[in-house]
Order: C-alpha cells, then sequence, then structure tokens
C-alpha cells in the first residue's frame, strides 16, 4: 500500500547483542530487541521495572506483542505510544550505536515530536537502561482507547513511592495528549504528602503542566478532562497494589 | 525492482525453499508463492487478523513480517492446523455453532483461540472476548465464537460445556 | 399428492431445526473459495491511479514512463475504453424527478470524488502494477469542493455537474392526514435534530473480480464477489455488448458484502474491460486503503423531526425532514435515492398515527458515491422514530414501554396500511414488547437503574421497536427499468443414488442459504439432509434470478424451492406409483423410500432413481421419466412482506470520561416462519453488532478539503469483541400468507434497530443531567461536551 517505501530492508532480528534482559549493577538492561510480550513475562522485569509489564498487555494484540519491540516502540515514537511514556517515567537511558560511536541518551531527551527522536541517520537502538527503582516504588498506570489494545486517546504511566499510606515520591508522565509523552511535575509535586485519594490538588496542577493539543478523538479541552480522571484512575489502582 | 535472496523454511512440517523479492511478505509468500490459500488478508496492516498464523510457535501477523526474514523459521498455516488435527475440536464447535459464516476471519480467529487455550485452560468471557479482540469478524457479531470457545475450553479441560446451547 | 403444508410437522422434518451448515466445514479449514484465490493462465493484476482531491479537472496525464515499467501489460485511461462500453445512469423511472449524470469507467475530465479512479495498469503482479502506478503522470487542476449537504443545496451553490443544474439528485414529499391540525391540538411537541456520520462496509474479504475474456468463442467469464452474479451479467451484457449467451458470472465464496457488493464500481467495470481489450484474464483487489474511499459509503443522514402527542398518551403526528448525502452521483442499477425514500417510507409507520408529513432530499456532494448498505434506511427511520417516542414518553412522565403500548398497531388490528402506504400484511409489535419486556426483567433492570444512580453509577436502558422491509417485488426496482429481479428459482434434481441437487439463483456469502434450501428440499422430499446438494452462484448453473439483497433468500428462494421439490416428489411419486401399481396419491416420501399410506417402505428413493435414468425398459409403456423439476417465485400480493420487532439495549455510561459499556442486548424477532433458528439468531446478531459499529464507533472523517482523514483500520473503528455485548434472540412467527413455507426476512433487521436502542440507551443513561446527544457515532467526545466536560 505504499505507507512506507525505503529502498533499503535491514533485518535486525538475527543480531543477538540486541536482545536479552539482564540485571546488571545499576538497575536492568533490556536489549532493543525485547518484545512487548517478553516484558509482560519476565521475572526481571516484574521485580525491576513494573510498568512495563503493568503497559505491555495495553499495546495492540498478542500477535503484535510477540513480535513488535522496546527498541522499535521508543524509535517510532507514537505520541499515542505507551512504551516512551513508560520511558520517560522510569528515567530511562537509551544506548545508541550509529557510525560514529555509541552513545547515551536520557528518554526525557529522546522524544522530539510527532515520528521524531534524538537518532541522526544512521543510529540504531540497541539496549534500554532502566535504573534500579527504590524500595517501595509502585508502578502507575492507566490508559482510555476506544477499544482493547487501540492506541490510547489518553493515558499515564508512572511511578510512585507510599510511605505509611502517604505518597512520597512520584513522577507522572501522560501520553496521547501531546506530540510527546508529556511529564506533569506540578501534579506530580502536588502529591507529595498526600494520601492518594486526595487528588483534587494534583488534577488542578495538571492545568498547569498539560497544554494538550486536540485530535481527531478528543478535543484538548476533553485531553484535559481525560487527564485528570486518569490521574485519579491510576493512583486508585495503586491502593490496591499497596494493600 | 530488487533482486531476490534465497530461504529455507518450514512450512507445516513441510522444508521450503524459495528464492522471495525483499519485500514479499510472509501472506502473499503463502498465497501466492506456494498456492496456500487458507490464510487471508484484508488490511495490510497488522489491524484485522485475518492473516494470523504461527511462526515459531508464536501468534504473528502475516502481514507484518516478510518472508526473507524467516530463513530457518518454522510457520503453521490453517492448513498445516487442520491436518494435524490439533484445532479440530474448535472447528467441529465452530461449525456446530455457527460461529462461522462468510469465513474469511475464520483461519486467523481458530488460531487465536487455540493458542488462547493453550495458554490459558479456562478463560472467561471476558478473558475470551480479550484475547480475540485483534480478530474482526463482520459477520457474526462475535458471540457465537465465545461461545465456541468456552465450549472447547470446558472440554479441553475435561469438563463440561458451560452454555445451555446443545 | 400430499397436503402441501403437512411437510412442515413431519417427524424428520428439518423446517424450525437448529442445524449447522452444510458446505461450511471447509470454510474452517481454510478450503473457501474466494476470487484472490484463484489462479488462471496468463493472469493479469490491477492497479489503480486515483484522484487524491475530492473536486479536480484532470488537464493532462502521461502514462509513457508507467507503460514502459517492468511486467506491464498495458496502461488505461479513459481515451483508451471509449468507444468499448455505454456509460450508465443511476435512476429508475418510478424515482420521479431522480437525476444523475452518466458514469464512466475512469475520469475522463472532471473527477468529483477523492479516490475516483483515473488510471488502470494491468501488470504481471500486483506489486509491478503498482510500481508502475507510480510513474503515471497526472497534472490535477483543483477545484473548491463541496461536501457538505446544506452548503451543497444553498441557494447559489455551484452545480457539482453543470448539466445537472443543481445539487438536488431528488426530493419527495408526503403528506398524509391533518399534521397541521394535529400538532395544534398536541399537549406536547417534541422537535429534535439527529445526524448519522457517513460509514462504510468494511468487508472483510475486499472487493474482488476476475473478469476473463476468451477473444476466440467469444466468451466472458467474470469470477466476483458479489450478491446478484445474473445482474451483474445483464449490466455486462448492456454496456459492454457482449451477447448475453456469451457471459457467465460465478460468485463463489464470497468474504461479507452486506449490501456493498451490489452496486456497479467503475473500477470493476474497468477491470472486465481490461480482460476484453487484452484477451487475457484480469483481476483488481482492492487494498484496504482503496476500500475506504471507493467502496460505497453509507448513512450521512441529517433529520429534523417533530412528534406530536395528547395528554392521553395517544401520538398523534410524526413530521420529517431528511437530507441526505449521496457523493456526486446516483449509484447504479439500484440509485441512490432509495435509501432516503425508505427512510420517509418508514417513519412512525409501526405506530397507530396517521397523521404524517415527510421531506426527503438527496444531496450531491463531493465524497465518495453513497447507497445501499445492510437495512437501507431502516437505521435512521428506527432511530429517529423511536427517539421521538422516548422524548415523548420524558415529556409526559410516562415509562417509555407504556407510551409504546399505546401506541404501537395492536396485532389484531392487520392488515393496515401506513400513512405513507406502506402495506402491512400482519405484524405482532405488541406481543414483541411484551416478551421482550419479560425476556429482559424490563422492570427488574428500571429498579436496578434507579438505585445505581443514587450511587453515581449511570445506566441506561433504550428500547426500539422497528419494522424491516423484506422479500420485495418487482415494483421495487424493476419497475423502475432496472434489471433487478425480484423472482428467484429452483431446479430440483433426483439423482439415480438417490440423493438430489438444487441450483438455486439466490446467492450465499455466509449468512445460510445453501444451509436454508437445503433444508427445505430435504424436508419436503423425506430425505437425510446428506443427501442434498445445493448450488449456488453462477449464472451457468442456476435459474434466472435477483440474488441476495433486501432480505429475501428465505422468503423467495425458499418458496421457489418447496414448490420445486414439491414438484419433482410428484414425479417420483407419479413414477413409484406406475412401478407399483399404485395411485401416487397413495404414496409418500419418508427417510428416503416411497411409502405407502400406512408408512410401509414399498420402493427405495434410488431404485426409483436407477429406473428412471437405466432401466426405462422397465416401465410401462408411455412413460418418459423426468426427475427433475423448476419453480420459480415471485411476491405479487404484498410489495413487500415487512417483518417486526423490537430490540433493547442496556449500557452504562461513565460521566467523567463519555466512554459506554455495553452491558447486553435483547432483539426479539418476528420473521414468520423460521427455517433454521440457529440461523436466524446469527444473522441478527451479527447484524446488531453492524448497527452499534455504526451508532457508537463508526465514521468517515473528512476535512474541509474533502479529504478522507481515517481512511484505515487504526483509525476507522470497528466494533472488536472485547466492547461487544451478548445478545439474546427470541422469535415469534407470524408466517406470511402469501407462500406455502411463510417465510419473510431476517438478514438485516438486527441493524435496521440496533441504533436506535443505544441511542435510547445513551440518553436514558443521561436523563438526570438534562442533556441529549443526537449524533452518531456517539463517541465520547460527543457524549462529554453534551455534559460539559470538553
Amino acid at each position: 500500500m505504499r505507507l512506507l517505501e525505503p529502498e533499503l530492508l535491514i533485518d535486525l532480528n538475527g543480531l543477538a547483542e540486541l536482545t536479552g534482559i539482564d540485571e546488571t549493577a545499576g538497575g536492568l538492561r533490556l536489549g532493543a530487541l525485547t518484545r512487548h510480550a517478553e516484558l509482560s513475562r519476565s521475572p526481571l522485569v516484574a521485580r525491576l521495572a513494573p510498568l512495563l509489564a503493568r503497559a505491555a498487555p495495553h499495546i495492540a494484540h498478542a500477535a503484535i506483542r510477540n513480535r513488535g519491540t522496546l527498541g522499535g516502540s521508543l524509535g517510532h515514537a507514537d505520541p499515542a505510544a505507551e512504551l516512551p511514556a513508560c520511558a520517560v517515567a522510569l528515567d530511562a537511558l537509551l544506548h545508541i550505536q550509529g557510525p560514529k560511536g555509541t552513545r547515551r541518551i536520557a528518554a526525557r531527551d529522546f522524544f522530539t515530536g510527532v515520528f521524531s527522536t534524538a537518532l541522526i541517520p544512521g543510529e540504531i537502538i540497541v539496549a534500554i537502561e532502566v535504573p534500579k527503582p527504590a524500595p517501595g516504588t509502585l508502578p502507575l498506570f492507566a490508559e482510555l482507547a476506544r477499544r482493547q489494545g487501540d492506541y490510547a486517546i489518553a493515558g499515564i504511566a508512572g511511578t510512585a513511592r507510599l510511605e505509611a499510606g502517604l505518597l512520597r515520591e512520584a513522577r507522572l508522565v501522560f501520553f496521547g495528549i501531546g506530540d510527546r509523552p508529556v511529564e506533569a511535575p506540578q501534579a506530580a509535586a502536588a502529591l507529595v504528602g498526600r494520601q492518594p485519594e486526595k487528588v483534587d490538588a494534583a488534577v488542578a496542577a495538571l492545568a498547569r503542566d498539560l497544554d494538550p493539543t486536540a485530535d481527531l478523538n478528543a478535543s484538548a479541552a476533553m485531553k484535559r478532562q481525560l487527564a485528570g480522571v486518569l490521574l485519579g484512575r491510576a493512583l486508585g489502582g495503586l491502593m490496591v497494589q499497596a494493600a | 525492482m530488487s533482486e531476490t535472496i534465497a530461504i529455507t523454511l518450514t512450512i507445516n512440517g513441510e522444508s521450503v525453499a524459495r528464492d522471495v523479492e525483499p519485500r514479499q511478505n510472509l501472506v502473499d509468500f503463502l498465497r501466492d508463492t506456494l498456492g496456500l490459500t487458507g490464510t487471508r488478508w484484508s488490511c495490510e496492516h497488522g489491524v484485522c487478523g485475518a492473516c494470523t498464523l504461527r511462526v515459531n510457535g508464536a501468534l504473528t501477523r502475516g502481514c507484518l513480517v516478510f518472508a526473507v526474514q524467516l530463513d530457518g523459521a518454522a510457520v503453521e498455516t490453517i492448513e498445516g492446523a487442520t491436518q494435524s488435527g490439533s484445532i479440530a475440536d474448535l472447528q467441529q464447535e465452530f461449525h456446530r455453532r455457527n460461529a462461522v459464516q462468510c469465513g474469511f476471519c475464520s483461519a486467523g480467529m481458530l488460531l487465536t483461540a487455540d493458542t488462547l487455550l493453550r495458554e490459558k485452560s479456562d478463560p472467561s468471557r471476558e478473558e475470551i472476548r480479550d484475547f480475540i479482540s485483534g480478530n474482526y469478524c463482520r459477520c457474526t457479531g462475535y458471540q457465537a465464537i465465545v461461545d465456541a470457545v468456552e465450549s472447547v475450553a470446558a472440554r479441553r479441560k475435561g469438563g463440561k460445556p458451560k452454555t445451555g446451547k446443545p | 399428492m400430499s397436503n402441501p403444508l403437512s411437510f412442515l410437522d413431519r417427524p424428520n422434518s428439518y423446517i424450525g431445526k437448529s442445524v449447522p451448515r452444510p458446505n461450511a466445514k471447509r470454510l474452517l479449514a481454510g478450503r473457501g473459495l474466494y476470487v484472490d484465490d484463484i489462479r488462471l493462465p496468463r493472469l493479469l493484476h490491477l492497479a489503480f491511479v486515483r484522484c487524491p482531491f475530492a473536486h479536480a479537472r484532470l488537464k493532462s496525464i502521461d502514462v509513457a514512463a508507467a507503460s514502459r515499467a517492468p511486467g506491464v501489460a498495458r496502461v488505461f485511461t479513459a481515451k483508451d475504453l471509449a468507444g468499448h462500453y455505454t456509460p450508465w445512469v443511476g435512476v429508475l423511472t418510478h424515482l420521479k424527478g431522480l437525476k444523475s449524470p452518466p458514469q464512466h469507467p475512469l475520469v475522463i475530465e472532471m473527477a468529483t470524488w477523492q479516490g475516483e479512479p483515473v488510471a488502470a495498469i494491468a501488470a504481471e503482479s500486483r506489486a509491478q502494477a503498482e510500481d508502475a502506478a507510480a510513474l503515471v503522470a497526472i497534472d490535477w487542476e483543483p477545484l473548491p469542493p463541496i461536501t457538505d449537504m446544506e452548503a451543497s443545496l444553498a441557494s447559489g451553490a455551484t452545480p457539482i455537474h453543470a448539466a445537472m443544474g443543481d445539487n438536488l439528485a431528488f426530493t419527495r414529499n408526503i403528506e398524509a392526514g391533518e399534521v397541521d391540525a394535529a400538532f395544534a391540538r398536541a399537549a406536547h411537541i417534541v422537535e429534535e435534530e439527529y445526524s448519522f456520520g457517513r460509514h462504510t462496509g468494511v468487508c472483510p474479504e475486499p472487493r474482488s473480480i476476475l473478469a476473463d475474456y476468451d477473444a476466440s468463442e467469444p466468451r466472458l467469464t467474470v469470477h466476483y464477489s458479489n450478491q446478484a452474479p445474473h445482474m451483474m451479467k445483464e449490466i455486462f451484457a448492456r454496456h459492454f455488448g457482449v451477447p448475453e449467451a456469451a457471459l457467465r458470472v460465478i460468485c463463489n465464496d464470497v468474504g461479507g458484502s452486506y449490501g456493498i457488493k451490489i452496486h456497479v464500481y467503475p473500477d470493476d467495470m474497468t477491470t472486465v474491460l481490461a480482460s476484453i481489450l487484452l484477451g487475457r484474464p484480469v483481476k483488481f483487489v482492492a487494498d484496504r486503503l482503496e476500500s475506504f474511499t471507493s467502496d460505497i459509503h453509507a448513512r450521512e443522514h441529517r433529520v429534523k423531526a417533530r412528534l406530536a402527542v395528547a395528554a392521553s398518551g395517544e401520538i398523534l403526528a410524526f413530521a420529517i425532514d431528511d437530507l441526505t448525502g449521496i457523493g456526486p452521483y446516483s449509484t447504479y442499477p439500484r440509485t441512490s435515492a432509495v435509501e432516503g425514500n425508505q427512510v420517509v417510507n418508514l417513519v412512525g409507520s409501526w405506530y397507530r398515527a396517521k397523521n404524517y408529513r415527510a421531506r426527503l432530499r438527496v444531496a450531491f456532494q463531493n465524497k465518495p458515491p453513497t447507497t445501499q448498505y445492510r437495512a437501507v434506511g431502516h437505521p435512521i427511520a428506527v432511530a429517529v422514530t423511536e427517539a421521538l417516542v422516548d422524548r415523548a414518553a420524558e415529556a409526559l412522565d410516562l415509562d417509555p414501554a407504556e407510551l409504546r403500548r399505546r401506541n404501537l398497531i395492536p396485532d389484531d388490528a392487520y392488515p393496515w396500511t401506513t400513512a405513507s402506504g406502506m402495506r402491512f400484511e400482519k405484524l405482532s409489535h405488541q406481543a414483541a414488547l411484551e416478551k421482550l419486556l419479560k425476556l429482559m426483567d424490563y422492570d427488574g433492570l428500571r429498579r436496578e437503574q434507579a438505585a445505581l444512580r443514587k450511587k453515581g453509577v449511570h445506566r441506561g436502558i433504550g428500547l426500539a421497536c422497528f419494522v424491516e422491509v423484506t422479500n420485495p417485488g418487482p415494483a421495487f426496482y424493476g419497475i423502475g427499468g432496472a434489471p433487478i429481479s425480484a423472482q428467484d428459482g429452483a431446479t430440483i434434481r433426483l439423482d439415480p443414488g438417490g440423493s438430489v441437487t438444487v441450483a438455486m439463483s439466490v446467492t450465499e456469502q455466509g449468512q445460510g442459504t445453501e444451509a436454508m434450501v437445503a433444508q427445505i428440499a430435504a424436508s419436503a422430499l423425506g430425505l437425510a439432509l446428506d443427501k442434498v446438494r445445493v448450488v449456488t452462484g453462477d449464472t451457468e448453473r442456476t435459474p434466472y434470478g435477483g440474488g441476495t439483497w433486501a432480505s429475501r433468500g428465505a422468503g423467495i428462494g425458499g418458496e421457489a424451492t418447496l414448490q420445486a421439490a414439491q414438484a419433482l416428489k410428484g414425479q417420483i411419486l407419479d413414477l413409484a406409483g406406475a412401478m407399483l401399481q399404485t395411485p401416487a396419491a397413495a404414496l409418500d416420501l419418508a427417510e428416503g423410500w416411497v411409502v405407502d399410506a400406512a408408512g410401509q417402505r414399498r420402493i427405495a428413493l434410488d431404485e426409483v432413481g436407477r429406473a428412471a435414468y437405466f432401466r426405462g425398459d422397465t416401465l410401462p409403456p408411455g412413460v418418459q421419466p423426468e426427475m427433475v423439476a423448476t419453480r420459480h417465485y415471485l411476491p405479487r400480493l404484498y410489495p413487500f412482506a415487512f417483518t417486526n420487532g423490537i430490540q433493547a439495549c442496556h449500557l452504562e455510561l461513565d460521566v467523567e470520561t463519555g466512554f459506554i459499556r455495553l452491558l447486553k442486548h435483547w432483539v426479539v424477532e418476528d420473521c414468520g416462519r423460521v427455517i433454521n433458528p440457529m440461523l436466524v439468531d446469527e444473522q441478527i446478531r451479527g447484524g446488531v453488532v453492524q448497527g452499534l459499529g455504526g451508532a457508537l464507533f463508526e465514521e468517515c472523517v473528512y476535512d474541509a478539503a474533502g479529504q478522507l482523514l481515517n481512511g484505515n483500520l487504526a483509525d476507522y473503528l470497528v466494533p472488536m469483541a472485547a466492547e461487544m455485548p451478548d445478545i439474546a434472540v427470541a422469535h415469534i412467527e407470524t408466517p406470511t400468507l402469501e407462500s406455502t413455507l411463510g417465510a419473510k426476512g431476517a438478514g438485516e433487521a438486527g441493524t435496521g434497530g440496533a441504533p436506535a436502542a443505544a441511542l435510547n440507551a445513551l440518553n436514558d443513561a443521561l436523563r438526570p443531567f438534562k442533556v441529549r446527544v443526537n449524533a452518531q457515532p456517539l463517541t465520547p467526545r460527543r457524549i462529554l461536551a453534551a455534559l460539559g466536560k470538553a
């Protein structure tokens, strides 16, 4: 159908160095060829980056998840995709390799626009490094899509740490509402020291963090509305996990 | 215009060696080159599920892999699954409950349902609907398919079918 | 000859039995034969260059580079086809005033819809054809498109076709009873505007055609994913000058059609012409992206509607103004006016009110051609009617079921003629209502709804009564000059081994036509089902008939089968009687045997068969054995065999996000005599989900320049399994007395009523908020906007 007409097709699937999920001193290293299905199954991911395991079942359907890859999703940089937002929320570091050698790019610096990244021609993602989470860190995830597996109309990926029933740290990243994953630091700050169900201040703070773009599915105002709802529901999910 | 590349792979247990153009996807390779027309295409962008088959045992969209990528791989199509008898119970139940009408989605639907039952022996109706939610059917409205899968799940597990319909 | 009605009650009758379809197992084994599966020697593949603009003038086209591309046999443009066809015009004489310009296979100068084909490349593979298509150089002059229906009819609007004078393709007015007086005396007047988004069929198997012209005979064979092979044969004969006797159209397995595959398409016609001109087989299969822009679209309406109701709850009048946009042409041969015509014919028609005013305007616009798709007009008519009734109930503070109870045509009031002139033989609206309310535990759901509302959980219950047009007679199309046959035929033949073959002119797309025919034949002849072989879909092998459309397979094809089977039975018993020296009237058929009045087996059917075919020497003098009978059936008494039913939708609305969760759906359906309950249930279920798709998810979204924004399956949302509810189906059987079988149709009822039920359920859920959504699809965006949250 000519949606893409590359002159050269390079199959990366045989490159063993792009595979593997390994625990490192600093945390977790995932090869770029890690399949979405592996994210759901891996005990290492469950322990060291459970946000990825929470997000993966929302990606399309089983047949896609068997072949779609973490590196591929990050490199494709669809603003409505789950994994780029998760990478930002986890403070992931992308290991890049190109003709001029290797470099590292922080996830929060990697996504530059719709289907745009900091990669320069000739570079590929080879691995993603996720720092070891602080003890007690829990994943936050919620998305709204018209149908199971669709790209999100709006979604939230993040982490939070609870101590004695109060939020100590939160990291919130929204997807589907802008041209790239959007962090919500003011909303996150407004959560600190509060119980997870007391979200009103955080939802109000979202108005300062987010400036959503309208699309086929939602106006900017609707995206704002949905972001607030998602924040409340993701935090509600936190309570269930912590219990 | 691209040159061809030689591949050797296993299709339904048989070794197949062919020269393929890099741009030819697996579905077209099966249908046009090998005459295995049981796998269908309907969208060619991975959404509808009509082309769903197995590559190295894993459920895969035939429209989203190129044949040239599958040198050394093992592919299972509806023809192979039928011949082996591994989905005979699903085929029988689909037939009995009219979970097939025009038949165009059926190959992908059957292999997907079989995969679910291999991974989960007692799926709820909601879990069945979720798992087949990547397979587009326009004719049945899905309920008969869910009934059929639920019924087969019970039988594979050794119990009795749950739904009341005989 | 035994009583023709008694076969229904026989112990081994298949009538009313839910038998699995013969001839469907192979579909589950990957052995279906669809057009794209067919391989022929020297087959060429077509790819099209299509106009990227909604409106443009073709200034120049250069195919030199494309013609030289590898694998290319020929490139066709309009000038290559000129003189080899006659253009077609989508008008019918009985739709007075309907106008439409002639249509051509490829753009000559003016392109009036995005996706209109302008060049065709025939090459050895589809990929090579597409490679060459990229080399066609076209100079387009984009012109201002008119996409909005209102704008196209506004005074001063530029006509899309200068020769048509304006953009009003068709208009019709109905005035019945005393409408103004009714509104004047009403206690309440409901006034609403409803809109319905343009959407499309999304057939799993895309449109596919393989034309094979053999110049030596000449002989043209067309393998077509289509519902009406005889009609298409007639059209090819008329427009390509190929003699009727040299034409054959074959419809094997069809991967879903739903009305999409019964219209004449310019790219299909180009494919046939390409084969004629090249003398080689040529195949065209639309890919999904081109399906979205080149399949017919459907259901773009804006309806202004009013209802007048008395304080007693008696509905006094309906008044509607329906504006529908059909793209730049009325389609051929069925026209694009029928959809709107059905809307104005049907609104309000199942209620007693006889005061009715309707205005229909059908407008040209620069969007893809738009015409009949499953349930034609009913989704709009039922949604408008039933939404008005719910509003009236609200105004009167009456339960919506009670208001319907007071106003539905009573079950003993038939025959009935509606305000719009539709004739109902006998319907069962009242019985269906009561059956539904019980089936769904309506009162229980209402109590639960009230309790949950207090907890901030918002559920909605929506009812939708409806009628469905089925078994149409010749006054629907044939009267207007269309080569559309309202009759169908069955030829049934006994073979020497005791089995029968039925050649049937109604066709199969998965609904179970072949099963239904087999069940009738087997029952009439006292045979086991596996002794019956059914042949459909081949103009050379079946009687002449209309094929599949307007839910007529069982009612018309089934009746022809029954009559043919009874005629064959007569032949068999006559011969058996002669062989047994017993009057035929004293004999019958059961379980593959000729039996006597006491049920004793006298002679096996295969023995009769062998005698007839091989042992004429043993037969009495003068006996000429003939074991084959043909009967055709045409409905003569009623223009349509209307059916009726009622649906209910139960949903939960998330008022924070605007998302709807469908909890359950119910249908009570009266389609007359049911041959196979399972097949009918599954038609209903599939139809409901298809209707829910248009109501909640599906819309072809255009920008102001007439560019389709969501023409792929990621952005155009078809219903998938996770969001769809279980659907309970129950039946009432009011046979039509016009035929022996008494069967009416059931294929479209699910789609006709489901959007109305969903619309009413949503607005029922929204009642505490005092807002409504009247625009389909009912998206979260529209819902949140109504709630003031977006």
